[in-house]
């Protein structure tokens, strides 16, 4: 084998290899491609039930809520100006607290609430993940807060 | 005082930094031995210096000297000495330092033991290593300084990030970062090898125990942040294709490649511009790595850095070494002559396809974990990629990769017999048909994909047994002869068969976990049972009690199968009034072939409490399949051909060669 067939050979591999990927690659991304939404572009985009996002924003005061004797969760999270049903089964992150940022990833019920896959906050209390702070700032009401602690983390369900 | 001690040492030590990288450098163009001879000393002293600075950082933690801004900002006088100690690096400006200090320990190693090396590269390598010295060293002193003083000093400092105080965890960063700057190693000699405008088997057989060795560290250190996650983070699994933990990966990806093309050019002195390529691209990778966890671009436990100043600095340093390796590679890769020919099917065509396979699957892991941060920074919506898009692109990718695994050794050098090499596997094939068809019954039909990729599993063990049973002619020569045979083999050739093997065991340990998990989510009262994949977990309720810095709420599970005792769970949620934050300790047992694991929530106000039980089929082998894979490294690390700096003379490789299919690795 001369080496210029040598190289066709690996250059021909390698383009099917990556073709393939390639292939591979667009297909995943085209179903799980996760978007992030705030609160009110859930209540102003058309999104559909059972498609899969990510949303955040603060969690409401007082609006925790436990089921007697079962699992399920439900708090609202709000970016100031509407506010959203998540609904969750499972134990909440560590540091999940009433006034904090979260992020949870799930779909939307056709009754209008998120039921929740996944809830996310970060370990440090003074922390907002940055899809929430973002949303806060374009709804206005973002007052920069210097985070007192680095080292942060992160929970799931 | 101390600190200042270590202060100066720092600066003195990037003195010597920007010295080494410039003169050896001209000395070895101009051929002055004295010049090429200083580099030498230079990495040796740079060692002593920055091991004095870090020797003060961690003085400065064990007694606790809160005048100093970082101990203040991340210790605790009430802390174990243990994590005063790890806390050292569990921060942005400490694991710098440990960086630049495992990187001063592989220059001087490479000028300690680099004695066989020919003087113009091993002139060349320290410098390069010293020029990323300079440029860590750099970023360290003027933009995350550990030795900044803070007037008053407070009462007592602001403690760990509680997730960070655990054994698993204190560890995890040296291994890995033995790995990235590991392949820092690689990177020199690659550049070295450019500017020389020479690579040959010699300079293959240098670089490849620096690679394995590197490989060994990144392994367990993967292989430790996974098993913290399974066990700390109380979510049950133990890879979440987070951006960060693909941070580490990609390197590894890229330097599991790097080990095999480096084999080609050993031993056939072909694959010579590709190995260079893919060293420059190892350590790239582990440089972007450090960016992303370092530069607060990704939001995580390791994102300690939150200043945007910081990451631009990264961000300069990271264009600057991968942006000139990269046009140094264009102008001068082309003048590397190829070397030896070979067919398509060969063991050469073998190790290229698993060069193929490693770096297409890298490229989606890369492209899933910049994606979304490049259409951020496009301003173009805020999306997440998640573990379906991984297991729907890299999966599919490294499945002939695995296969290859277990065909690829059969096949000889050069020119390769397929046919034959298949016949000799047909074990293996039984094996796998025998798995495939008794999952199926087992299943009945279902998950046939996990039954699939069980039967590669399968393939791959039988293939690596005999493919060593072929080499010791188990049960076609007298036993004696077999274990004349067994012995004479070189080590590499065993760390080969072992780390294969171990890849094998991971696979299977993750197949098996994720397809046949079963999780139990539920809120129970004390004295209430409930059955969890055959075993019955009685809640015993929850009692408060203390721990050294912590207040923790125990839950306790009796566990027993067929109404016998299996194990007592006690899982706890720990509170840490210092850093005012909580962690879920989850109770674990374990039978080797299965976990039993158990996390406890939050009450629900009436007497119950929210648990996750989970039962998790095969997962131990998931580390111990690692720690298999890391033995495998080391034992081919013992082969004399792969000590490090003691590369074979001509008359011992002739030995090497008459040996029985000695160019087995």
């Amino acid at each position: 084998m001369t080496r210029k067939r040598r190289r066709l050979f690996v250059v021909l591999l390698g383009m099917a290899t990556l073709g393939i990927a390639a292939a591979l690659v667009l297909f995943a991304f085209e179903d799980n491609l996760v978007f992030f939404y705030s609160p009110s572009d859930v209540a102003e985009r058309e999104i559909k039930p059972g498609q899969r996002i990510r949303v955040g924003g603060l969690v409401e005061a007082a609006s925790l809520q436990r089921t007697p004797a079962s699992p399920e969760v439900s708090f609202a999270v709000t970016d100031m100006r509407r506010s959203l049903k998540i609904v969750y089964t499972g134990i909440l992150p560590d540091l999940f607290r009433e006034g904090q940022g979260i992020v949870a990833e799930g779909t939307l019920r056709p009754d209008g609430a998120f039921e929740a896959r996944s809830v996310l906050a970060k370990h440090d209390e003074n922390y907002m993940p940055p899809e929430v702070a973002d949303s806060l700032k374009r709804a206005g009401v973002w007052q920069h807060r210097e985070p007192q602690q680095d080292a942060s983390g992160k929970a799931r369900p | 005082m101390i600190t200042e001690i270590g202060h100066l040492a720092l600066i003195l030590a990037l003195v010597v930094a920007i010295l080494q990288s410039s003169l050896p450098l001209y000395g070895a163009a101009q051929n002055r031995a004295a010049l090429m001879q200083f580099a030498r000393h230079a990495a040796i002293g740079q060692l002593g210096l920055v091991l004095l600075a870090f020797l003060a950082t961690t003085y400065a933690f064990v007694v606790s000297d809160f005048s100093v801004m970082l101990v203040a900002n991340n210790s605790h006088s009430a802390k174990p000495m243990l994590y005063k100690i790890t806390g050292v690096w569990a921060n942005h400006e400490g694991s710098l330092l440990l960086w630049i200090l495992i990187l001063a320990v592989f220059g001087a190693m490479v000028a300690g033991f680099g004695r066989n090396l020919p003087p113009t590269l091993r002139a060349r390598v320290l410098a390069v290593q010293a020029m990323i010295a300079v440029g860590f060293i750099a970023f360290t002193l003027f933009s995350s300084n550990p030795f900044t003083r803070l007037w008053p000093p407070p009462i007592d400092g602001k403690g760990l990030n509680p997730l960070l105080q655990d054994p698993g965890l204190a560890f995890h960063p040296p291994f890995l970062y033995f790995g990235y700057v590991g392949f820092s190693i690689t990177f020199s000699f690659a550049i070295a090898a450019l500017i020389e405008g020479r690579v040959d088997p010699a300079w293959a057989r240098w670089v490849r125990p620096w690679t394995l060795w590197a490989w060994c560290g990144l392994t367990f250190g993967i292989a430790l942040g996974s098993w913290w996650a399974y066990y700390e983070l109380g979510w049950g699994g133990f890879w979440f294709w987070d951006p960060v933990e693909n941070a580490s990966f990609m390197p590894w990806l890229a330097g599991t490649a790097l080990l095999h093309s480096a084999i080609v050019v050993e031993k056939r002195d072909a694959l010579k511009s590709w190995t260079i390529l893919l060293a420059i691209v190892a350590f790239s990778l582990s440089l972007i790595g450090t960016f992303l966890v370092r530069s607060g671009v990704l939001t995580s436990v390791h994102a300690f850095a939150t200043d945007p100043a910081r990451g631009v600095f990264i961000l300069v340093l990271l264009v600057i070494a991968i942006g000139g390796s990269f046009a140094l590679y264009a102008v001068r890769a082309p003048t590397l002559k190829g070397g030896g020919l070979f067919q398509p099917i060969s063991r050469e065509g073998a190790l290229v396809l698993n060069n193929l396979g490693l770096t297409v699957a890298l490229a989606t892991v890369f492209l899933g974990t910049m994606y979304p941060l490049f259409l951020d920074a496009m301003g173009s919506g805020k999306v997440s990629v998640g573990p379906p898009f991984f297991n729907s692109s890299f999966v599919p990718i490294m499945v002939p990769v695995l296969v290859a695994m277990a065909i690829g050794p059969q096949l000889a050098w050069k020119r390769g017999d397929l046919a034959g090499a298949l016949g000799r596997l047909w074990a293996a094939f039984g094996a796998a048909a025998g798995i495939a068809m008794g999952g199926m019954l087992l299943t009945g039909g279902g998950d046939i994909l996990a039954v699939l990729g069980l039967a590669v599993v399968g393939f791959v063990l039988m293939g690596v047994a005999i493919e060593w049973a072929e080499r010791v002619r188990l049960f076609q020569a007298p036993l004696a002869e077999s274990w004349r045979r067994a012995r004479a083999i070189p080590r590499a050739a065993y760390g080969m068969s072992i780390a294969h093997s171990g890849i094998a065991l991971v696979m299977l340990a993750i197949i098996a976990t994720t397809v046949w998990r079963t999780e139990v989510i539920q809120v129970m009262r004390a004295g209430e049972q409930v059955n969890v994949a055959g075993y019955e977990f009685a809640f015993e309720g929850v009692r408060d009690l203390n721990g050294p810095n912590y207040q923790a709420q125990r839950g306790t599970f009796q566990v027993a199968r067929n109404g016998r005792f299996v194990a007592t769970l006690e899982a706890e949620k720990r509170f840490f009034p210092v850093e005012n934050q909580a962690t879920t300790e989850a109770a674990i047992h374990t039978t080797w072939f299965a976990d039993l694991y158990a996390v406890v929530g939050d009450p629900d106000g009436s007497g119950g409490w929210t648990v996750r039980l989970y039962h998790n089929p095969m997962v131990p082998w998931i580390w111990i399949g690692a720690v298999v894979m890391v033995m495998g490294g080391l034992v081919s690390l013992t082969d004399r051909r792969h000590r490090v700096g003691a590369p074979a003379t001509r008359r011992r490789r002739a030995i090497d060669h008459g040996m029985p299919q000695a160019a087995g690795d």
